[in-house]
């Protein structure tokens, strides 16, 4: 069994888990009422004061947080600390509109460091392990904070943050780097730059990758895996939370242990906002428990998962986030059921004949709805015979059914007909309109 | 009497048949019988053609999925119970027919036949002095 960081809090029994962030989660309403005008008004508006909150059963009576009130009080509307006591800025650049900025103090500074410290304990790294970090350092959490983690862990960091490839390759083979910490996609480009230096695989150290800041399938994993000959694990962090170290798969990977002392994870249903049934899926909300900077109160992330709470075989209890399966955003209601792209994609990923492209319409015919999919059917799969092709396309329409809960009009496709996905192709039509005229 | 039949894989949308006949056309490449199996989405269009693998490497090249496959061409004479006779020996020795499409003219008719067992169907017919 693994090295664990922090046997006392990632093994702590249920009971006492609950104990502590109950503790925890009554200081840190305190500190945002008396402390950060935006949620005193709200909290006072939703009639609740921070004698109501006597234990983590109370936490439903506390309003969420969105995204959009970390841009409507940019830049420091929503610390809960003066300015005298923050020592470090750090933000994302958002897709959209604003950026997103939050404040640390020198104690969340501490415990970004001692979060990942556990990450990286869980990956099998100590003292004696030099981690790349290729992260971008700046603004973005991703390259201090893996930093932070490596400094707090004792090992040696080499902080080579994003970019010139050669130089890269050369300092993982000089230095006998052990492992490496990017995003998944940098560390796919590093493996090709790996492969076109020509530098023997035997001569370097590499054996352990924490990979994360953006979503990656299981099919990259193995891709990275193979390509670099190392064991790759996510690392899981939002910017708003805290960066990475929310969360780490350990040796098992059965889901991403969530560091749940300091960020207490609640699972909603996206649509009435009412907490759903342990074990099921749901939208994922953050509150930190111990955060003095910017500290959030049920911050709805908008990433759909469900959380695990059996003790793993790793012997952690910290419960588990099972991997992200979609965004509330991209939810379709069809026929009354929630359906997300990301499950028709996981199907089609996992049946070998099909090529992983894809393309949803929704429309409603004679008021009911119906849901299309196209797939292309890979080269050496499209036969002469017709009755294989229809059985093809019927087994794939019945795993579908079995996922999704409806049942889809799968329709084959010509080869290289469907768009190829750059990052956020378009991959659903909804047809339906749903005004009342 | 095995020929090599081009089969392409076909959306049911408009102008994809055209698509194939133009593309044909433009290398020069004669089509001499030709089917479309269809269901409500898709369709094979099967053809017999005089450079199947020249027609093949076009297609392919202009995104279409498309295969060779071996068939049985055969020139019957165009009178009562000749396609009987080929099929009665089928059905004898267990052979089954995949699919096949035929058209006749003047004292010819020509007959593609998918068979279930390429090997046997040929045996049978050889035995009967046809090729």
């Amino acid at each position: 069994m693994g090295k664990i960081w922090n046997e006392t809090k990632e093994c702590m029994s249920r009971d006492d888990m609950r104990r502590l962030q109950s503790e925890r989660l009554k200081k840190v309403v305190e500190r945002v009422y008396y402390n950060c005008e935006p949620y005193r008004k709200r909290m006072q508006e939703a009639g609740v004061s921070p004698a109501d909150i006597k234990s983590l059963d109370d936490i439903v009576k506390l309003p969420f947080t969105s995204k959009k009130d970390l841009r409507d009080y940019y830049p420091f509307g929503l610390l809960s600390s003066p300015m005298s006591e923050i020592v470090r800025i750090q933000g994302s650049s958002g897709t959209t509109g604003k950026p997103i900025v939050a404040g640390y103090t020198r104690r969340d500074i501490e415990i970004w460091g001692e979060v990942g410290a556990r990450c990286l304990t869980a990956y099998g790294l100590g003292k004696n392990d030099i981690v790349q970090v290729s992260y971008g350092y700046g603004l973005f959490t991703g390259g201090l904070g893996a930093h932070g983690a490596v400094e707090t862990l004792g090992g040696t960091v080499l902080p080579m943050s994003a970019g010139n490839t050669e130089k890269q390759i050369l300092m993982m083979h000089d230095l006998g780097v052990t492992a490496l910490a990017c995003t998944p996609s940098y560390a796919l480009y590093l493996a090709e730059g790996l492969a076109a230096s020509g530098l023997p695989r035997e001569e370097f150290k590499l054996r352990v990758g924490a990979f994360g800041a953006e979503p990656w399938t299981e099919q990259m994993r193995r891709d990275i895996e193979n390509k670099l000959g190392i064991k790759a694990y996510d690392i899981y962090g939002l910017t708003e939370i805290m960066g990475p170290g929310v969360g780490y798969e350990c040796e098992f990977q059965h889901g991403t242990h969530i560091c749940e002392d300091h960020f207490y994870p609640e699972i909603v249903d996206p649509v009435t906002s009412e907490p759903v049934a342990p074990g099921e899926k749901g939208e994922l909300v953050f509150t930190t428990l111990t955060k003095e900077g910017m500290p959030l109160i049920r911050f709805r992330t908008r990433d759909l998962t469900r959380l695990i709470y059996d003790k793993c075989e790793c012997g952690r209890t910290a419960v588990r986030m099972d991997k992200i399966m979609g965004r509330c955003d991209d939810m379709m209601i069809i026929r009354g059921v929630n359906v997300f792209p990301s499950q028709v994609e996981a199907v089609i990923c996992e049946t070998e004949e099909f090529e992983p492209h894809f393309f949803i319409t929704v429309d409603r015919v004679n008021n009911s709805d119906t849901m299309e999919i196209k797939v292309e059917v890979k080269e050496q799969y499209y036969t002469d015979d017709i009755r294989g092709m229809l059985k093809l396309r019927e087994s794939l329409a019945h795993k579908l059914h079995s996922v999704l809960g409806i049942h889809p009009d799968v329709k084959l496709v010509e080869p290289r007909s469907l768009e190829r996905s750059q990052g956020k192709a378009k991959r659903v039509l909804d047809k339906r309109k749903f005004t009342n005229d | 009497m095995i020929t090599k039949q081009l089969s392409v894989f076909l959306e049911n949308r408009t102008g994809r048949l055209n698509d194939v006949a133009r593309i044909l056309a433009k290398e020069n490449i004669n089509m001499s019988a030709f089917s479309v199996a269809d269901n409500s989405d898709f369709g094979i269009l099967r053809v017999i053609t005089d450079k199947p693998e020249e027609a093949r490497a076009v297609l392919k090249k202009e995104g279409f999925a498309v295969s060779l496959n071996d068939v049985i061409m055969l020139n019957l004479s165009n009178t009562p119970g000749s396609l009987w006779m080929i099929l009665e020996v089928f059905a004898q020795k267990g052979i089954y027919i995949e699919y096949m499409y035929a058209f006749s003219e003047g004292a010819t008719a020509v007959t593609v036949i998918r068979p279930s067992d390429m090997e046997k169907a040929v045996e049978v017919l050889a035995a009967k002095g046809m090729d």
